[in-house]
């Protein structure tokens, strides 16, 4: 059976995009960004998952306000990114595993969770930029990738406590899948920030650090939030912890913190990343067998 | 479809702005295009009439104002596409909305840190 190895949430700034391209790691400015993944690139070294499913937010580039589904799943073998129009340099093609994205549709429908399929799925930088800051080596990414997107954009957002449970549902459609695949959850975007209107610029040290904590032991905790308390509280576009929220979900075993790093600003955006480890009865046994 | 929780200098992106903002985010949709860009710096006013914008969002284009775009219905995630053609990144559209230097916003930014 499949299992869940740990969840990972990183920021996925499209400034990342440009400064990776550029070289731009040990540049005063960057540095204490990309320094932060290091733990990260010892952990994947270690724990290496077969598939990662990356749960994020489109930004325009696949879905349009003509139709926006509140939750979608990829369901293809191979997924592009594109010309975003702000200057990013377009990736290379990530694969997918189709086989194993109809079985989490299958399962996340059949309880209840109404998901939009995606045969055919553009990525965006929210996609891309977190695989790229955690595989600087692509060579060394895992073979398969399963996009799953939430609406981020278009109010009404689905609530932290929609989220949480949607994420909870794909970590049991993943741990229902036969074969033997170590599973990465990650989550991107956040944390706390804010493009647009008079508060442009808005960043909220405290209520990031408050999640950083409760997303380890008690993700109930960030549940009693509305979303506007979350706009509010995090920015316009810091409500992109919802990606987080149901990546946390996804975590059914008992969780801990293996490293997290958290730096302002990076654009206009407080940065962060968490690394946490998922030890599911079943692994634990499995791993003493092995 | 209207928000009753207001927060100060925030608009909430709901249904009704996605109503009135449709064409503008169309149009800044379809930048995703190297091609399309072309063809809006070739004739911004033309590409605005193509999109059928509101007087309010082409006035609102012409002036690169930020904030009556927003007004007008504008969603940021698509106005950084139009930014992104005028070489405007997220701090130079921050600073004009705050009505602040792109240095003092920057600060301001940093200042969040400490």
């Amino acid at each position: 059976m499949a299992t869940i190895i740990g969840g990972i949430a990183t920021t996925h700034v499209p400034a990342i995009g440009n400064a990776i391209a550029k070289g731009l790691q040990n540049d005063p400015y960057w540095k204490p960004f990309f320094d932060g993944f290091k733990s990260a690139h010892t952990w994947l070294e270690t724990n290496r998952p077969d598939v990662v499913v990356v749960v994020y937010n489109d930004h325009g580039l696949n879905f349009f306000l003509d139709k926006i589904p509140t939750f979608a799943v990829g369901a293809a073998d191979q997924y592009q990114h594109a010309d975003e129009g702000w200057g990013l340099p377009v990736s290379a093609p990530f694969p997918g595993d189709a086989e194993f994205s109809w079985h989490i549709i299958e399962q996340l429908v059949g309880n209840e969770f109404d998901v939009t399929s995606c045969q055919e799925m553009l990525v965006d930088h929210a996609f891309t930029i977190p695989l790229a800051l955690l595989w600087p080596d692509a060579a060394k990414r895992p073979t398969k990738i399963i996009p799953v997107e939430i609406n981020t954009v278009q109010h009404p957002l689905p609530t932290p406590a929609r989220c949480l449970k949607f994420g909870q549902t794909i970590g049991r459609a993943i741990e229902s899948y036969a074969p033997d695949l170590k599973v990465l959850v990650v989550g991107t975007g956040g944390l706390s920030h804010q493009l647009d209107g008079e508060r442009a610029g808005f960043i909220n040290k405290d209520f990031d650090l408050f999640c950083l904590e409760q997303l380890v032991k008690t993700p109930e905790a960030l549940t009693r939030y509305t979303i506007p308390q979350l706009v509010e509280l995090a920015g316009s576009q810091g409500v992109e912890l919802l990606n987080w929220i149901a990546m946390r979900g996804a975590l059914t075993g008992r969780v801990s913190k293996v490293h997290s790093n958290y730096h302002i600003p990076i654009s206009n955006t407080a940065s962060a990343l968490l690394v946490l480890d998922n030890h599911p009865a079943k692994q634990t046994e499995l791993r003493k067998a092995g | 479809m209207s928000s009753p929780h207001q927060i100060p200098g925030t608009t909430i992106f709901n249904g009704a702005e996605a109503q009135k903002g449709l064409a503008l985010n169309k149009m800044c949709f379809s930048f995703n295009s190297a091609e399309n860009r072309a063809e809006f710096v070739r004739n911004p006013e033309a590409y605005c009439t193509k999109f059928g914008l509101t007087p309010e969002q082409k006035a609102a284009v012409r002036a690169k104002n930020v904030l009556a775009m927003i007004e007008a219905g504008g969603n940021v995630y698509y106005l950084a596409k139009l930014a992104g053609i005028y070489g405007l990144n997220v701090q130079d559209i921050g600073a004009q909305q705050t009505g602040m230097s792109v240095d003092a916003f920057k600060e301001k930014l940093q200042a969040a840190g400490r």
